[in-house]
């Protein structure tokens, strides 16, 4: 089954079903059509997310062909017309029973201590269709209980009934064949390579797609019953693609994620992070109650009275010496309700929820938005202008990739380096930082290779192929490199629009609901439902901001100038987490007030004034707009600890402090007036998000005519030096993987990686670090020679252990030119 | 033990030639560690895994589903005999007794020198010549006690020159130059094959396509 099959366009297959006339849908598998037509087929193995394999052979049904009843698997078998199925004959039933005895036979009766027990398709099957003894008195196989396979999963491989789930997922959908059949014969077993573990940054979906409790989610493992869980619906907001949950909990503790099956979004994939986060709100390091800095002082605990008057003293200055970064946390109630504060009542402009890192809000806001089913529509042409989908966007990453294996969409990668989909791209062209422009520009016909700055003539042949457009393009769009200006990417954007006439792009931006931040107006120069600062009308607001206001670097250098008196921080970790360390920390210990809308005490938090509790994934209900502008809901399942907040709660505390009324106490009237005041949002039905399927996605066709130059020069590159290419891993130094317990090892140490001819060129030796050098800044850095690096450029990764390439950035510069040599040299 | 040595990484890149695939040569391959080690060493299946382009599991999971690919270290022989029905009536048990006995070893095991490794197997189709053993996949027929502990000690001495460590598959190797191989090509690419002709269907699948 693919996202577009659509009922109305298939010719119906006719077949007869336990002796009913039905039809089912050209090619259908008979398994699927059963399902359709309300008749379970029991299955183990078969998943339709998945490529069948007839593995377990639990589907066996009568079959008559014409030639008499004969047993087949449901899952392997395409519907023919006018075959007789029969799925409650004596022989399936005695199918059946065989299949299970036969399955029970090594399978462990130890229920009442797994994990899967009450939700387990083979304790259900069993129960429904199994024999109700075992005949089987011998000795069951046995292996050690259980194995880690990866530092999230743990295998129990008596339990395993090698239905080929988990390994099918591995190798078909994630792409990480690391687990694999061992052995053969009644030996057979799920395992790694030794010393090879399962570390997928999807595994954790072996665990929900697994029949039996052999694959066990170490978080979760022992935590709860399946009975015990209560759940909702919900949206992961690890990353802006979305992905559809449930969250469950157990006795008001976050105990469970599980991917929903979303036709639009996720499939019901996720990735370990959208999957296990959730860990982040059981930390012991939670700020329950509001913190104050009482003159000097460390930070105490107070009153939210205290805390909030303390803060709405700092607000009440001129409101151009205050400014607001973050927001990307925060559900579209939350960033609505701070938009309206800080806008509309103190009336600053200076407000970012993006920490240099993501696009200019006007591209992120007006280009023609694509979503993810028109990307991977069967038959695309998909161009990625971006970060590796794989570390930023993992979910997005999956789909992707299903696209190019099964659906004949063809990928051209206009990337900075090699990312995980290169293997299977059409067209690949790796950019040195400060090119990418041009060589978008140089994908016009009748253009010469010769501008495209020595990209391969044979990729530049199958990427112009690609693009003459008879073939629907779609752009996933995002931040590849943060040592480079994004004005690079505007440059190669506005050269496809010019080259390809409606093409549509994907916003891809890592952090969680930035793209509803920037719709609410988190962002400077707009307005909630992505208007227009200047000229705009809110009636509903006492005051608009009179000026245009600045980006976050444009707040971080007028901090750091004495020109920002407060500071409001919105989830936001800039010490950590802003591309330019040093202007960071100058800009944050100039203000005056810092205050701090968070959950933790992170390193920007600790030298704040004023912390702020706020509540975090699955302890507030809103709701979330993911990369294409679609709405769905975020849900609460456990109530704030202590006395943390809703976010947007804490804004109306704030205009309590302040003494204005911000128009709204509950979270019915925020959303009226939100739907009042933003066009985008004026058919929302509130009410009916939850109960929606995937959630509504919004009408942002905003066809902004964007201005874009032609593609600007990047300076010559010095004879000695390299471009830094700097992004995201998954796993990282970030709050929501430090404070997972789960999660927190998993980032790997921070390297340098050069291309080998580079390394060769520099005289560096094995074992000796490196030394970079950008304009008299050093770093020493340990780093690998690494084939896939573009020639001249030099890779590395943000907020990693070890070292912290932020020291070599610097806001502002289009690119990052650095010199390296090795340790201990005298030149 | 180890990677595939130089020379063998050479001989592997040519096996890797022939196939339309890389990945399709890896049972070659893996024949080709062996007989560098005498068995599959986990580092030469990484490296094999690097050379074909998959990952080490999905190496061994191509490896241990055979049972001739000895995954821990074996003996420079690897004894079989069969206990299988027909030699069982012949005096086959007997004869694993005895090798027990001589090798000082239970089944699976290896001798201290490390010369012979000894393992019971099931029918290896040499029935009418039972009881038979295999030593290095080699037929011994109509073994006797005292025949067991006289090619025990050929084996020991190196009289039996006739049959090479275990691993080794051939001792003539078919060199073919990488110029005269032509005609590969992976299925996607390649045209339909010649043994295939275009067959009618019966009229009856025709309908039932139609």
């Amino acid at each position: 089954m693919t996202a577009t099959d659509n009922p109305q366009t298939t010719t119906g297959v006719p077949f007869t079903l336990n002796g009913k006339a039905v039809e089912a849908r050209k090619d259908e598998l008979l398994i699927d059509a059963a399902d359709r037509h309300g008749v379970h087929i029991p299955r183990f193995c078969y998943h339709p997310r998945m490529n069948p394999v007839g593995m377990c052979r639990m589907c066996l049904v009568d079959v008559d062909m014409g030639r008499g009843p004969g047993l087949q698997p449901a899952c392997m078998m395409p519907v023919t017309p006018d075959i007789k199925v029969d799925t409650e004959s004596e022989a399936t039933k005695s199918a059946q029973d065989g299949v299970l005895e036969f399955l029970l036979i090594n399978h462990p009766l130890d229920c009442p201590v797994c994990d899967k027990g009450g939700e387990c398709p083979l304790q259900d099957n069993t129960l429904s269709f199994g024999p109700g003894e075992s005949r089987f008195v011998e000795e069951k196989r046995h292996y050690e209980k259980p194995i880690p396979i990866s530092p999230l999963v743990d295998l129990d491989r008596e339990r395993c009934i090698l239905c080929d789930r988990c390994t099918r997922f591995a190798k078909e959908v994630a792409g990480d064949p690391l687990i694999h059949f061992i052995g053969r014969g009644a030996q057979t077993q799920v395992n790694t390579f030794p010393d090879h573990p399962f570390s997928s940054y999807f595994s954790g979906n072996t665990v929900q797609i697994c029949p039996v409790g052999a694959l066990l989610a170490q978080p979760y493992r022992f935590k709860a019953r399946p009975w015990d869980l209560e759940t909702v619906e919900s949206t992961s907001a690890v990353d802006t693609t979305g992905a559809r949950v449930l969250v469950q909990s157990s006795r008001n503790q976050l105990t469970r994620i599980l991917g929903l099956d979303s036709d639009a979004v996720n499939w019901g994939w996720l990735s370990d992070k959208d999957r296990f986060a959730y860990q982040v709100t059981e930390s012991e390091n939670r700020v329950t109650e509001p913190m104050l800095r009482r003159g000097g002082d460390d930070l105490t605990p107070s009153r939210w009275s205290d805390a909030t008057k303390t803060a709405a003293r700092a607000l009440r200055g001129d409101p151009a010496r205050v400014a607001v970064l973050g927001g990307a946390r925060l559900n579209i109630e939350g960033q609505y309700a701070w938009a309206k504060l800080m806008k509309g009542v103190i009336g600053t402009d200076h407000v970012d929820c993006q920490l240099s890192d993501g696009l200019p809000a006007p591209m992120a806001l007006g280009l023609p938005r694509a979503t993810i089913n028109q990307v991977c529509a069967p038959g695309g042409v998909v161009v990625l202008l971006g970060p590796d989908p794989k570390e930023e966007l993992p979910t997005l990453y999956l789909r992707l990739r299903h696209a190019i294996v099964e659906d004949g969409v063809s990928l051209i990668e206009l990337t900075p380096r090699p990312t995980s989909l290169s293997d299977l791209a059409a067209a690949r062209l790796h950019c040195v930082p400060g090119t990418v422009g041009q060589v978008a520009a140089a994908l016009a016909p009748g253009v010469s290779n010769e501008s495209a700055d020595a990209q391969p003539a044979d990729q530049m042949t199958a990427a112009r192929a690609l693009l003459d457009g008879s073939r629907p393009v779609t752009v996933v769009l995002g931040r590849a490199n943060l040592a480079e200006s994004a004005r690079y990417t505007a440059d190669a954007v506005g050269a496809l629009q010019r080259l390809v006439p409606g093409v549509t792009f994907l916003p891809a931006l890592r952090r969680g609901n930035v793209l509803g931040g920037l719709e609410m107006g988190l962002t400077a120069g707009f307005l909630p439902g992505g208007v227009r600062r200047a000229g705009a009308n809110f009636p509903a607001w006492p005051f608009v901001p009179d000026f245009d206001g600045k980006d976050a670097d444009g707040i971080m250098r007028a901090a750091a100038n004495g020109e920002i008196d407060t500071i409001v921080l919105l989830g936001a970790d800039p010490m950590e987490d802003y591309p330019d360390a040093a202007l960071a920390k100058a800009a944050l210990e100039r203000v005056s007030t810092l205050i701090a809308v968070d959950a933790f005490v992170t390193s920007s938090a600790a030298e704040a004034d004023v912390i702020l509790p706020a509540a975090l994934f699955g302890e507030s209900d809103g709701s979330f707009l993911n990369l294409e502008g679609r709405l769905s809901p975020m849900l609460a399942k456990v109530t704030p600890p202590g006395q943390a907040k809703a976010d947007w709660m804490v804004a109306v505390e704030l205009a309590t402090a302040l003494g204005i009324d911000l128009g709204f106490v509950t979270l019915a009237e925020l959303r009226a007036e939100l739907s009042s005041m933003a066009t985008t949002f004026a058919s929302v039905d509130w009410n009916r998000l939850a109960s929606a399927d995937d959630g509504p996605v919004l009408p942002l066709k905003r066809q902004w005519v964007l201005e874009f130059g032609d593609a600007a020069t990047p300076p010559a590159p010095s004879s000695y030096g390299l471009r830094l290419v700097v992004d995201h891993k998954l796993w990282d130094q970030g709050t929501m993987a430090q404070e997972s317990p789960s999660l927190a090892g998993l980032a790997p140490p921070a390297l340098l990686h050069l291309n080998p001819a580079d390394v060769e060129a520099l005289g560096l030796s094995e074992g000796t670090p490196a030394i970079i050098d950008r304009d008299g800044a050093t770093l020493e850095a340990p780093w690998v020679a690494d084939p896939s690096v573009v020639p001249r450029t030099a890779r590395m990764a943000i907020r990693l252990p070890g070292f912290d390439v932020r020291s070599l950035l610097t806001v502002g510069r289009s690119v990052t030119n650095i010199l390296i040599r090795a340790a201990g040299g005298t030149h | 033990m180890s990677r595939l040595t130089p020379e063998n990484e050479l001989l592997a890149s040519e096996i890797i030639s022939r196939y339309p695939r890389p990945k399709s040569a890896l049972i070659p391959l893996l024949h080709l560690a062996q007989e560098q080690d005498g068995y599959v060493a986990d580092d030469a299946m990484e490296h094999l895994a690097e050379l074909v382009g998959i990952t080490p599991a999905e190496v061994l999971g191509t490896c241990s589903f055979y049972e001739m690919f000895k995954r821990e270290p074996v003996g420079r022989y690897l004894l079989n005999i069969c206990t299988n029905i027909a030699c069982q009536l012949t005096g086959g048990e007997e004869l694993l007794h005895e090798a027990e006995k001589v090798l000082g070893v239970r089944p699976g095991g290896t001798t201290a020198d490390g010369m012979i490794t000894l393992e019971d197997v099931e029918c290896i189709a040499a029935c009418t010549e039972g009881p038979c053993l295999q030593v290095n996949y080699r037929y011994e027929y109509r073994v006797d006690p005292a025949g067991l502990r006289k090619l025990v000690d050929d084996l020991r001495s190196g009289a039996r020159t006739d049959i090479p460590h275990h691993g080794t598959l051939q001792r003539v190797r078919q060199h073919i130059p990488a110029d005269r191989l032509g005609g590969i090509e992976a299925p996607e690419v390649a045209g339909t094959p010649a043994w295939f002709t275009a067959r009618q269907a019966p009229p009856s699948e025709q309908k039932a396509g139609s």
